[in-house]
């Protein structure tokens, strides 16, 4: 297993348990009240769970177990590889700080992490995109 | 990989980027207020995306590649067709798009309701396929 798919696949399984907690916090605001902990948080459990968790699962695991690309290259580019693993990873953190905080006191500064977070998710994906396509063919 | 996988993978790497953008899209907007060319009276018109979104993320990128995959590595027969019933995989991959489609453009045809509808149909159709094709390859290597 690559290096890269590693660090794909255990940042995935501490988004999936952080996605789980912050669930099982969900489900205690209904007994107790926890609103300064959850305030805002549901759109962050969301994108916890199926980009931090799901998603990035699956960019490890087709980064390691798809077609080779080429005999030179046969993941395609390396760099590109690791700018969606950081990419991902940032804009993901900067969310889950900003969002909840947003929701009940919007500031300049939050909004701005918010647009700097989507940027970063975006290039992500269409990194992951660019550098996955071409392994994806007829054999 | 074969030629249907190539379709399916594809598709759902369509996917992964469109609905990104609309995600980013929604997201820079709650952080900082976009065009107002993107509200109109009682809300924001951009939000009118929000179900394509998780249309084209949950159904177009997870369960188009997840067909494609599975269409390519679950086990074969040893007699051709060797990767068993091929009609019902493309006819699954033909409704479960089309009733995303459906499903992503319902709001902003709400003169439609019954819109939605007919895409979570298509969608249940081509999973209904896709279990079809799928579930007798589900089995040990050996079996014929």
């Amino acid at each position: 297993m690559p290096v890269l798919t590693r660090w794909f696949i255990k940042a995935s399984l501490i988004y999936f348990l952080a996605a789980l907690f912050i669930g099982l916090l969900m489900a205690a605001g209904n007994i107790w009240d926890l609103s300064i902990f959850i305030r805002g948080i549901a759109p962050v459990y969301t994108h916890l769970f199926l980009l931090g968790w799901v998603s990035q699962l699956i960019f490890g695991v087709i980064y390691w177990m798809f077609p080779k690309a080429s005999t030179q290259r046969p993941r395609g580019k390396e760099i590109l590889a690791w700018s969606v693993f950081c990419l991902l990873n940032i804009g993901l953190i900067l969310r889950v700080i900003a969002e909840p905080i947003f929701s009940y006191n919007p500031s300049v500064l939050l909004g701005w992490m918010l647009m700097i977070s989507a940027i970063l998710q975006w290039l992500a994906g269409l990194i992951f995109v660019i550098n996955t396509w071409g392994r994806v063919k007829v054999r | 990989m074969p030629r249907l996988s190539v379709w399916m993978v594809h598709s759902s790497l369509i996917y992964l980027i469109v609905g990104f953008s609309i995600g980013a899209a929604l997201l820079v907007h709650k952080g900082v207020a976009l065009n107002p060319a993107f509200m109109y009276r009682g809300g924001y018109a951009l939000w009118n995306l929000l179900p394509a979104h998780i249309e084209f993320l949950m159904f177009g990128w997870i369960v188009n590649l997840i067909f494609g995959v599975a269409y390519w590595i679950l086990p074969r027969f040893s007699l051709p067709p060797r990767r068993g019933n091929t009609v019902l995989a493309v006819v699954a991959f033909g409704l479960l798009n089309f009733g995303i489609i459906l499903s992503a453009v319902s709001p902003f045809l709400k003169t439609l309701p019954w819109l939605v509808i007919l895409g979570r149909a298509f969608q249940v159709g081509g999973v209904l396929a896709f279990v079809l094709h799928a579930w007798p390859r589900v089995k040990a290597a050996r079996i014929m």
